[in-house]
């Protein structure tokens, strides 16, 4: 079950395959259908269904409902906040993390072994933990419905200095001692030769910390009460189940707030595969 | 941690005290932005959960007074804070076993050589590209009950509060399905072919090579995806308030939408003394997971 066909099994290899084929398909059915589902929600008239049970086709297309969507969900605007916060988000750990990691895996100072189990300790500290202290944080600096607010807690990220730091400390001792003989100071040996060296760790990392960026939800939830400070995230409950009778315009808002995500699926499958699965598998 | 001599400049001898200290001055600057942002976001606000589990605002609004450690045993021993814990518990009941079981079935049906079968790869990984929101978004729109087309099943109906959880958790089992099925499959490419060969020479069937060889090998891989999944499982938070906003009557309140209720100054006492519990839970899930890890390293040498 476990592995590819037996040469010596009864059936003929096509029958084989064309069962492998059908018991795929029919998860992949199983898979899709709630997207599925989605899409017909967005494009059917909303009262098609509510009466009648919802269809498995489209009834009555009406492609405007994402033009709805855009306008009534305010979605340029929320979109375009939430991409600076991504934005800010993401540049701002790379360059802590790297900084930290540097320091980490290439320089000696006192107490380096203490502060690197207090960094690990933060894992231990996430958002939802911390989450009601945070608010009245921000709250007391006035950063509430803030870009700074937004983005604050996210600035730094333990596991993107272990990640980077893992990847420091594999690069080749050959290639130090290279560099040391061509005189090459701390800046110059981390732009020429740690980081290009580890560039598929630092674009996994880039990308997944921008995913997570973008799909977080509890934070801006709290971190914000004024509906022109809603990220996309937080905007797509307030469009979508505040009024279910145009359950059609949150879906909707639903599918357009994803289709960055699923650009950025497509054109880096591999690099955020191997983000995803970092730590979950050795070598 | 062992580093030595790997700087990649090395001053003179009769310099290196100098350059050691300096060395020290560039390692503590370069952490500096990164321990601010931790300190302040991080250990700060774990600070700030203590004391507010200590004082309780006064009846004027303007200060503070100190109510004690029983302030926070006697909210941890209220109804309050155990239904959260029990409906958090009962939350990863529903959603790792299940999620476990379907990333596994689909990551051992699609890995082996067949023409096209990177097509279903991609299809069973793509629920990573949903957000939580997004997949609320989508289960309210299936199993709500006035809207949804399974609104009216009652194994996971809304509506009522026994199965209300349930039909919660299928949101975060099917957001789930895309990243179990990527971390069970990289497991299972991990795995040399020579060793299923092997096994197969000495006539194991397909079974036997399933559980005598495939699982033992990626069991350090699934347990690292129970930890996590655990982890999604006490944090998870958009599905009940877009599905059910803790409802019906608090039967999908979990730890972490209790606590984000009482974030308001005037239940913040009782709010922090919940999220030191959530702590103590992470804090649990987490040293698991240190310890596999641990393990794993070893494992693979």
């Amino acid at each position: 079950m476990a592995s590819d066909g037996h040469p010596s099994r009864g059936l003929p290899r096509s029958i084989r395959n064309a069962g492998w084929y059908l018991l795929l398909s029919v998860l992949s059915v199983a898979v899709l259908y709630p997207v599925w589902m989605t899409i017909v929600r967005a494009l059917s008239e909303p009262f098609v269904y509510i009466n009648e049970g919802q269809p498995f086709l489209p009834v009555a297309i009406d492609w405007g409902v994402f033009n709805t969507a855009w306008a009534e969900g305010v979605m340029g605007r929320s979109m375009l906040l939430t991409l600076g916060v991504t934005a800010i988000i993401t540049i701002a750990q790379l360059v802590t993390s790297m900084l930290a990691a540097y320091a980490f895996a290439y320089l000696r100072f006192p107490f380096k072994t203490v502060l690197f189990v207090l960094l690990i300790a933060t894992l231990l500290l996430p958002i939802e933990v911390t989450l009601i202290a945070n608010i009245r944080t921000i709250r007391e600096l006035d950063w509430l419905n803030s870009i700074q607010g937004l983005s604050a807690p996210f600035l730094a990220s333990a596991f993107g200095i272990f990640l980077l730091r893992q990847g420091f400390m594999g690069v080749p001792s050959e290639l130090r001692d290279a560099a040391r003989l061509d005189g090459f100071g701390h800046i110059a040996f981390l732009r020429k030769v740690a980081l290009p060296v580890n560039r598929p760790i630092v674009g996994s990392f880039v990308l997944i910390t921008a995913l997570g960026a973008w799909n977080n939800y509890l934070w801006p939830r709290a971190a914000v009460t004024e509906q022109r400070w809603e990220t996309i995230q937080v905007a797509l409950r307030s469009i979508s189940v505040s009024r279910p009778e145009r359950f059609n315009v949150g879906v909707a808002a639903a599918i357009i707030a994803s289709v960055p995500i699923l650009v950025l699926l497509i054109v880096f499958q591999k690099q955020i595969i191997r983000g995803l699965t970092a730590g979950a598998v050795k070598g | 941690m062992s580093l030595s001599a790997s700087a990649p400049i090395q001053a003179p001898t009769r310099r290196r005290r100098s350059s050691r200290v300096r060395e020290a001055l560039l390692g503590y600057s370069l952490l500096a932005p990164a321990f601010i942002v931790l300190g302040v976001f991080g250990y700060y606000p774990l600070y700030r959960l203590v004391h507010f589990a200590l004082y309780r605002p006064n009846r004027f609004g303007n200060g503070e007074v100190y109510v004690g450690p029983s302030n926070i045993s006697s909210v941890l021993a209220d109804e309050e804070f155990l239904d959260g814990l029990w409906i958090s518990v009962k939350y990863l009941l529903y959603t790792v076993p299940t999620g476990l079981v379907i990333g596994m079935l689909l990551a051992l049906l699609s890995h082996r050589r067949l023409r096209g079968i990177k097509v279903f790869q991609a299809i069973f990984s793509s629920t990573v590209a949903t957000s939580v929101a997004v997949a609320s978004v989508v289960f309210f729109g299936l199993v709500n009950p006035k809207i949804g087309k399974f609104g009216d099943v009652s194994f996971i109906s809304l509506a009522k509060a026994d199965s209300a959880l349930r039909g919660v958790a299928l949101t975060s089992i099917w957001q789930n399905v895309g990243l179990t099925f990527v971390i069970v499959l990289a497991g299972l490419q991990a795995v040399p072919d020579a060793v299923i060969e092997a096994a197969r020479v000495d006539g194991f069937g397909p079974l036997r090579r399933l559980f005598r060889v495939t699982l033992p090998l990626i069991s350090p891989t699934l347990l690292f995806l129970i930890v996590i999944l655990m982890i999604f499982g006490f944090q998870s938070f958009a599905p009940m308030e877009i599905l059910t906003h803790g409802g019906p009557a608090g039967a999908t309140e979990t730890l972490v939408f209790k606590i984000f209720q009482r974030r308001a100054p005037g239940q913040i006492s009782e709010g922090s003394v919940m999220a030191l519990g959530l702590f103590g839970l992470t804090f649990v899930v987490t040293l698991l997971q240190l310890t596999i890890l641990n393990k794993r390293v070893h494992y693979g040498e």
